[in-house]
């Protein structure tokens, strides 16, 4: 019967609506997976996906920020744009935090938002709002259809721009009439963007530059970003990083590009970072940053920042060399094409045997700590059986806090595009939907998502799509029946004014579980946790795991604001 | 520091939005600004007059303007020999005798009279802003009306003068 209905609704082959345009597009980029919700102004596209039966998996999340969240969790670990759409008016605004977060961590996303029709635009017309005025500030750039015959170039470009270059979010806004209104012709001509051609190959001269400062170094250091991520460089690091033995420390983004486990590498550094990692940007003589913009959390105050270092910066956007650290060696480039470069130029590496003795003995001396009384369950224990349970090769995704910060001290990542989290923008409400977007891109692979018991109350209606979709997310609520980081702060900065952070009330998660029918358990020691993760892990289903964390517990080591990089507090005494 | 810097962009919706909106983010104060569309059709060509704090600062703003896709070349002009104009009708309240006054004073400036009225007269004078800050002090005294300020537009000279002789040329310095 489906069928028949469906042969009904089909235009004639010829004629199509701005809407097929779209799709015929979105198909010619090899969009496999879209996240969305119907509305309104987007009736005539959602109709358009449904004569195109089976050409998309099509996501329907129960929010819109669930599904941009999703697709930046897809373009993270797919390393290709996530596509979103959603409709005029509320639809296109309930995205604004998820574009946001995707233009401060630099993830590829088409976002295609409906738009009331261009004979009532500008009349407050029924859902409408300025998405273009909207959207500026947190865009790489945004488009608003003028007509069908401009489409699919507009499309071809929003996703050639979304993708290159340092990756960001690019919104359509497509008017109602231009979806639904018949097209008979199409501009497919190539597009040329003139005032967009990203540098991705390094001027030699300045690698030169950067193989002498190495030559000369005796206290080198790289710092990487997910700059080195995002130009797939993570092989070539390693092999420079190994041939002439210089430690990396990573920022938050920035995990996963260098092995955690190898001896070379010295944690994160930054606000919640290592003890060695921090120590070595303060002492380093030479601090090579490849593809990470100095971000205030990784800098501390700026002026101990590596302030005895030659700053040599690789990065693919040169707004980011010197906007908030002096640099002596810019070098725009793709972090991989530098690389590359850098590994034919360098003979030489630097002699810097007693800066690897330094390093190794602060590694040996004041590793990350915590009290671990195994009656209690403590997070940082929670966050270190995960990693060992899951062999370090899972997906892992966060929202923002206490939870974000352990597993980036201790899920140790392998290798890159494992790490899902949100750093910039600081997003609570990202970790679970990301997951899922995570895991339609990886379906084999074993996905967790580590939320906090504040956050996944923000997106928590994206159970409806696990259970909808039997996708195998594991969900681990790091509950602590606090907003964490807040209640730290207060602790520390606010004399322990609890200000509105500790949340007494909260729903029983596993009876929210399982009335999504989806497992659920309380976890309430390490021996329960112990005896279960293995079976978890192992289910072919999704499964979500309350565990209940001492509320005290604080991160550490921790550099106060406007500290510096080298004045941290809570390293192991 | 006051730098004078020209963005040419394609002339798109909302890219006018974009290049103010990011200076307002990045709070660069805008002194003036003007747009209009060049020899090419299709690109237009805006004139920012900003006050930046250094040179740290100015780098970011020639930066984040470069990245917008729509702008195709940022110039700052403020350290070349240059051309720099602006236009500006100044509404001076005036009645029969004082016309003739008026007059004489502006014709140094070589500013024109191109309305009259019962009670008032319009005046317009193109020149550096400093000439036209000057000749509205000028005028100030008969009691002005409305002023309208194109903003500043300019671009470098055809002869661009060797470096040691620059800040003779240079019009901010």
């Amino acid at each position: 019967m489906k069928v028949d209905t469906k042969l009904n609704t089909k235009p004639e082959a010829a004629v199509k609506t701005g809407a097929d345009i779209l799709v015929e597009s979105l198909l010619e980029q090899k969009v496999e997976t879209i996240f969305g919700y119907p509305g309104g102004a987007v009736l005539p596209i959602y109709d358009a996906l449904y004569r195109s039966d089976g050409d998309f998996e099509h996501i329907l999340t129960r929010h819109e920020q669930g599904a941009i969240h999703a697709a930046e969790g897809y373009a993270r670990v797919a390393g290709k744009p996530g596509v979103v759409i959603a409709t005029s008016g509320p639809g296109a605004t309930n995205l604004v935090t998820g574009i946001a977060d995707a233009m401060m961590d630099s993830l590829p996303l088409v976002v295609i938002t409906g738009q009331v029709a261009t004979s009532v635009t500008g009349t407050d017309a029924f859902q409408e709002a300025d998405v273009m005025g909207i959207t500026t500030p947190i865009t790489k750039h945004n488009y608003q259809v003028q007509s069908s015959y401009e489409l699919p170039k507009v499309i071809k470009e929003a996703f050639h721009i979304a993708s290159t270059g340092r990756p960001g979010p690019v919104v359509v806004d497509i008017p109602k009439d231009i979806s639904a209104n018949l097209c008979t012709e199409t501009d497919q001509s190539a597009f040329h963007l003139p005032g967009y051609q990203p540098t991705i190959k390094p001027n030699p001269l300045q690698i030169k530059k950067l193989t002498e400062a190495i030559k000369k170094s005796k206290k080198p250091l790289i710092l990487t970003g997910a700059g080195v991520i995002h130009g797939h460089a993570s092989d070539i690091l390693l092999e420079i990083a190994e041939e002439y033995s210089m430690p990396v420390t990573s920022t938050l983004l920035g995990l996963g590009a260098f092995p955690g486990q190898h001896d070379l590498f010295l944690g994160m550094a930054g606000m919640h970072g290592t003890y060695t990692a921090n120590m070595a940007i303060a002492e380093c003589d030479l601090l090579i940053n490849i593809g990470a913009r100095f971000d205030d959390r990784l800098t501390g105050n700026l002026n101990y920042f590596a302030k005895n270092a030659t700053v040599a910066h690789v990065d693919i956007d040169p707004a980011e060399i010197g906007k908030n650290v002096p640099t002596d060696i810019p070098i725009v480039s793709d972090s991989k094409a530098a690389l590359a470069e850098l590994k034919k130029q360098l003979k030489e590496g630097p002699d810097h045997s007693e800066w690897m003795d330094q390093l190794n003995q602060n590694k040996m001396a004041y590793p990350l700590w915590y009290n671990n009384p195994p009656e209690e369950m403590v997070p940082q224990w929670l966050m270190k059986s995960l990693y060992h349970a899951t062999r370090g090769e899972a997906i892992v995704t966060t929202d923002v806090g206490q939870h974000q910060m352990w597993a980036a001290q201790y899920y140790s990542f392998g290798r890159p595009n494992r790490w899902v989290t949100s750093g910039g923008l600081g997003t609570m409400g990202f970790g679970f939907p990301a997951a899922i977007g995570a895991q339609l891109a990886k379906p084999e692979d074993p996905v967790v998502a580590v939320v906090g018991d504040g956050g996944f109350q923000m997106t928590l209606q994206e159970l409806s799509v696990l259970q909808e979709r039997g996708l195998p997310v594991k969900i681990i609520i790091v509950n602590n029946g606090a907003l964490g980081m807040v209640r730290q702060w207060q602790e520390a900065f606010y004399d322990k004014r609890y200000s509105e952070s500790i949340v007494g009330v909260q729903p029983d998660f596993v009876k929210l579980a399982e009335s999504y029918n989806i497992r659920g358990m309380k976890i309430e020691t390490q021996q329960e946790f112990t005896d279960i993760i293995h079976e978890v892990m192992a289910y072919d289903g999704p499964v979500l795991m309350d565990c209940r964390v001492l509320q005290q517990e604080n991160v550490y080591p921790m550099i106060a604001p406007g500290k510096g990089i080298h004045e941290m507090v809570g390293v192991k005494p | 520091m006051k730098r004078i810097i020209t963005a040419v962009v394609q002339n798109r919706s909302g890219v006018l939005n974009r290049v103010t909106g990011l200076m307002h983010k990045r709070q660069f104060n805008i002194e003036s600004i003007s747009v209009g569309r060049t020899e090419t059709e299709g690109i237009s060509k805006m004139t920012f007059v900003v006050h930046v704090e250094d040179h740290q600062k100015l780098e970011q703003l020639t930066k984040q303007l470069n990245k917008q896709i729509d702008v195709l070349k940022v110039t700052d002009l403020s350290d070349k020999a240059i051309v720099a104009r602006e236009l500006a009708l100044i509404k001076v309240v005036s009645n029969a005798h004082h016309r003739s006054e008026i007059q004489g004073m502006i014709e140094p400036f070589r500013a024109s009279i191109i309305d009259v009225s019962k009670d008032s007269l319009s005046i317009q004078v193109t020149g550096k802003p400093d000439k036209i800050e000057a000749l509205i002090d000028l005028l100030r005294p008969y009691g002005i009306k409305d002023i309208a300020r194109t903003g500043l537009t300019a671009f470098a000279r055809g002869h661009q003068p060797q470096v040691a002789e620059m800040t003779t040329y240079s019009l901010l310095k």
